[in-house]
């Protein structure tokens, strides 16, 4: 036994060193900050996918490391410099909470490159970059109303943060263009992921007579419930289908791979520079889902919403606009609300009865 | 189906994985041994059960899978403790570390794979009465293996020579020892049955919940389930009141956002865990003499020779 | 024939050294199947693991931090835990310590309060604490409640409890509305040690709190009586020590070590208070008082041991893609193993021939 580890210790010893030296060959090194475990289905799962597509362009040109299930908290700086120290040059951390730690590992190395998905603080070297959600949601509210019979939509939201904010008020804008009465209960699951109270927010939803669930929480449990109640629901983050075959109207999917390869790209040509970038339906950094368990007009009606949206004919926060208070909002975009007044979006628009949670 | 039918029958559901685990604590701290990785067990379940129903298309070889798995987790606890007098709090801990990693690993293959969930009974006739028939014969099997499972605890702790055994090594581990029981080997069964109720808890959640597996999908179920057990007091009966009163308030705190109650989310979502310190309090000021715990919980035993 | 325990007359100091290096010996030959069957190779994966962390500056700061919150809760706990008092809780006073601290940083910001900010941000933090702490104990001494359950329950109210501040009152005005105060001010934060890295002054507050620990516990009668009351209840009876007292001083005592570690990260690491400032470092910490046998000198290492598992499973899934999953289950290997090892210090295997209860018989 002895004699086995005194071997085993000194081969660690000798080979330990080595180990990073050993692949820092030309290829370009990219590196990923996940928040979840890549299996999560939602919205780590589909940067996962972004990662993989940008694997798939570049083969052997690139090398990709991730670290999944980095918490917001202490940790998420060292785990960001250790991707820095590792030698990726482009590293993209994937969650609000890195914000910070980001900023302060890009003060530190100025020669990599930083993209953090959905902040708002950039540097020379830090870029920022998220998605137009809300566009996605504003058609879901159109087909919510067209399908549902009760007039009451159910919204499982996680965090009363200004995506999800706008996620709900452009879902009512989208909704009233078609019934003005329209109405929508919300539950605060308080959590991004707990597919068991996801499910029963579902069932609360249900029970008290929404015909339409739809959510901004990640895992696909609220899917699974409308489908067994035999009601209609909207996927969230990436496709649904599979859990509710038919149940899913549509899903505002996050497609990441376009905007990664895209980068990963500029790296490659040394054209990188600091952004902020801001993708919807254009730049098919958001996707519908096949518009499906709809009757054709409703889909028709889907699709041309969705082309006007795309081809920036309609701007779902287009002015005027009237908040819960009934006052009218400030336009500060001209015909429609500036990015700034959506990216921090803390106010309901008129038709929803309930209270901003915390305001 | 009634509103408040619903509630119940969703309240059911969500109480159903939290009486399966916290039965099984209970059993293993009536032994005297304080098991804190009922997480742990849970979630090994949850991906055990999972891959055992995806790949044998059968949810009952799901069911035996996650019981299974709960066993084997629990082995290494009872190894730990009960084999090598090991710290039961920190063993506990170790292995919810453990089963996470396990789960994690296990779980890795079955990403985004979908089941179909356990049916709900019907029984022709009785699950067509009004208001209660879906309530006591329309749910899940496990809803009412659980109570059978509370019904057979209560039963074999009180009126079964075993049960007292079991209960005696749990109350003065050095008595029962000198009067000849094997008050090792009895743990250690106890802790197999803790194991295997936390292992059925776990893949209750993708077999009859949500069909499919997710990482940390146990999302602290078996903090609860522990917590349950001193909550009843240790006592069968009150176990049942505790755990479907926990999902109540779980479920209707939901239900009262969509009513529009304006209270904050977090004090809604925190009201659980107050209640549960509050009717403690009142339990144990009201109880003269002393708690019921088990006297010789979480305390290590090795018999003199 | 068969294989019991038996307890060692007097505990032997042999194993007591030794018994680490077998547990980590046996962790190594564990790990090595394991990484064999998911097709890496072993000597360079423990590698990845056990010596590179240490053969830098800058993984030996890190580690140093990740050990910092560890060991201060887990030498409060230790004294909980000798006098028999089960405080599982730290995580919740950990918690309401970083809040109670924040609260003066945020009620500071933009004003130009001077130095005195931080140290009293430092105070508040360790109140908080211990009167979060003093909950679960005021209860079980008032009332008998258990305190596993309520210090466990109170974890989750301080959690959320956190999370409304953040989410609601405390939130940056100039932040989107995203959940967390704005970045505390410079007075309002702890110092870097060395320029250009992150050890700060917490680390050495902790190794404070370590001889603090170790000088009360060895050198003081308070020590004596908290070991006496929860190595032999019926004797510190006797000899007319007051359990009650000690169970609230206990507690007050790795409530104020929680809370202080609490502040500290959110006024050092972090920077700003926001949900998710502890990835568990209250649980966490109750692993790293048992590995260090509940000795303040034990905790210290195991805490930077534990360290060293974090941020050497970080550099495994980076330089050999290991997924994180595995890590974990090393490290609850590797919890076993000492855990068990450690208990041959007070006991031995012995093999006997006759069944236990014929030779009791013959006695």
């Amino acid at each position: 036994m002895r004699k086995i580890l005194i071997a085993a210790t000194t081969a660690i010893l000798a080979t330990g060193a080595s180990l990073f030296g050993a692949s820092a060959a030309d290829k370009l090194k990219v590196g990923f900050i996940y928040l979840g475990p890549i299996g999560d289905l939602g919205w780590t799962y589909q940067h996962d996918i972004g990662r993989q597509a940008v694997i798939k362009e570049f083969g052997d040109k690139i090398e990709t490391t991730y670290l999944e299930n980095v918490s917001e908290g202490p940790d998420s700086e060292r785990s960001i410099e250790q991707l820095a120290r590792a030698g990726n040059k482009l590293i993209f951390t994937t969650s609000f909470g890195y914000m910070e730690p980001t900023l302060k590992v890009a003060k530190k190395y100025p020669n990599v490159h930083f993209e953090h998905a959905t902040g708002y603080k950039r540097d020379k070297n830090l870029s920022t970059y998220s998605g137009r959600f809300y566009e996605g949601r504003y058609i879901q509210g159109i087909i919510a109303a067209k399908m549902s019979k009760s007039g009451v939509l159910g919204y499982i939201a996680s965090f009363p943060i200004p995506e999800v904010i706008s996620g709900i008020n452009a879902t009512m804008l989208g909704a009233q263009t078609i019934n003005p009465n329209i109405k929508v209960k919300i539950i605060w699951a308080n959590t991004w992921f707990d597919p068991g109270k996801e499910a029963d927010a579902a069932k609360a939803l249900i029970d008290q007579g929404a015909d339409i669930i739809m959510q901004h929480t990640d895992s696909p449990a609220a899917m699974q419930v409308a489908a067994e109640r035999g009601k209609l629901a909207f996927g969230q983050d990436s496709e649904m289908i599979k859990f509710g075959p038919k149940a899913q109207l549509t899903s505002t999917m996050n497609n990441w791979g376009p905007y990664y390869i895209q980068r990963v790209k500029a790296e490659l040509d040394g054209t990188w520079k600091s952004e902020d970038f801001w993708g919807g339906l254009k730049s098919k950094l958001v996707v519908m889902a096949p518009y499906t368990n709809m009757p054709d007009d409703v889909k028709k009606l889907a699709m041309e919403t969705e082309a006007a949206i795309t081809e920036g004919k309609l701007q779902p926060f287009k002015c005027p606009i009237v908040g819960q208070d009934g006052k009218e909002v400030e336009c500060k975009g001209g015909t429609h609300l500036d990015d700034g007044q959506v990216l921090g979006m803390n106010f309901y628009v008129k038709g929803i009865d309930e209270k901003i949670p915390g305001k | 189906m009634g509103l408040i039918e619903a509630i119940i029958l969703a309240v059911l559901a969500a109480s159903t994985p939290l009486l399966l685990a916290a039965t099984g604590e209970l059993v293993t701290e009536r032994a005297g041994v304080l098991n804190l990785g009922v997480e742990g067990m849970m979630i090994v379940g949850a991906a055990c059960g999972f891959g055992g129903a995806w790949l044998s298309g059968s949810i009952i070889v799901g069911a035996l899978c996650g019981i299974v798995a709960g066993v084997l987790m629990s082995l290494i606890f009872a190894l730990m403790t009960l084999g090598l007098a090991v710290n039961q709090v920190a063993t506990g801990l170790a292995l919810t570390i453990l089963g996470i990693g396990l789960s994690g690993l296990i779980g890795s293959r079955f990403v985004g794979e979908k089941i179909s969930l356990a049916p709900h009974l019907y029984v022709p006739g009785l699950t067509d009465i009004p208001l209660i028939g879906r309530i006591l014969f329309g749910e899940d099997a496990f809803v009412y293996l659980s109570l059978a499972l509370v019904i057979g605890v209560w039963f074999f702790l009180y009126k079964t020579r075993a049960g007292l055994i079991l209960r005696a090594a749990g109350d003065n581990h050095a008595s029962a020892h000198a009067l000849g029981y094997p008050v090792l080997r009895i743990r250690m069964f106890a802790v197999m049955f803790g194991g295997a109720c936390a292992g059925l808890a776990g893949a209750y959640l993708p077999l009859a919940y949500t069909p499919f597996f997710i990482p940390g999908m146990t999302a602290g179920r078996g903090w609860i389930a522990l917590a349950l057990v001193v909550f009843a007091s240790w006592l069968p009966g009150r176990l049942v009141i505790g755990a479907y009163l926990f999902g109540a308030v779980t479920i209707l705190q939901l239900h009262a956002q969509g009513w529009g109650v304006g209270v904050p989310s977090q004090l809604m979502s925190a009201l659980p865990y107050l209640a549960t310190v509050i009717v403690l309090v009142l339990i144990s000021r009201a109880r003269t003499g002393g708690s019921t715990a088990p006297a010789a919980l979480g305390t290590v035993f090795v018999p003199d020779r | 024939m068969q294989l019991v325990l038996e307890k060692r007359a007097e505990r032997s100091n042999m194993i007591a050294l030794i018994s680490p290096l077998i547990a980590i010996g046996m962790t190594l030959v564990t790990m090595s199947i394991l990484f064999a069957i998911l097709g890496k190779n072993p000597i360079t994966a423990l590698g990845v693991y056990f010596v590179d962390p240490l053969t830098d500056s800058y993984s030996l700061q890190e580690i140093a931090v990740k050990a910092t919150p560890l060991v201060m809760i887990a030498i409060g706990l230790s004294f909980c835990y000798l006098a028999n008092a089960w405080n599982i809780g730290a995580e919740g006073q950990f918690l309401i310590g970083a809040v109670a601290g924040s609260w003066l940083a945020v009620k500071t910001q933009g004003t130009d309060a001077g130095p005195w900010v931080l140290p009293a941000m430092l105070l508040l933090g360790a109140m908080g604490g211990a009167l979060y702490a003093l909950i679960p104990a005021i209860c079980k001494v008032r009332f008998g409640a258990s305190e596993i359950l309520t210090s466990l329950m109170l974890v989750y109210v301080a959690d959320l409890f956190l999370d409304y501040l953040v989410r609601g009152p405390w939130r940056d005005p100039k932040g989107f509305n995203f959940p967390t105060t704005a970045e505390f001010d410079p007075v309002a934060t702890v110092p870097v040690l060395i320029e250009g890295g992150r050890l700060h002054l917490g680390g050495i507050i902790a190794l404070v709190a370590v001889a603090a620990g170790a000088v009360l516990l060895g050198m003081t009668i308070k020590g004596f009586e908290i070991r006496v009351v929860g190595a032999a209840p019926r004797a510190a009876r006797f000899g007319g020590f007051n359990s009650n007292q000690l169970i609230l001083l206990t507690f007050a005592i790795s409530g104020a070590l929680a809370g202080m570690a609490g502040i500290i990260e959110v006024a050092g690491p972090v920077g700003h208070l926001q949900p998710g400032i502890s990835p568990g470092y209250g649980f966490t910490a109750i692993i790293v008082a048992f590995l260090g046998r509940l000795n303040p000198v034990g905790i210290l290492i195991a805490g930077l041991f534990l360290a060293l598992t974090f941020i050497g499973g970080e550099q495994a899934q980076i330089a050999m893609k290991i997924p994180l999953d595995v890590t974990k289950v090393f490290q609850g290997i590797l919890l076993f193993f000492v855990l068990a090892c450690d208990s041959l210090i007070l006991y031995r295997f012995k093999l006997i021939f006759a069944s236990p209860k014929v030779s009791s018989g013959a006695h």
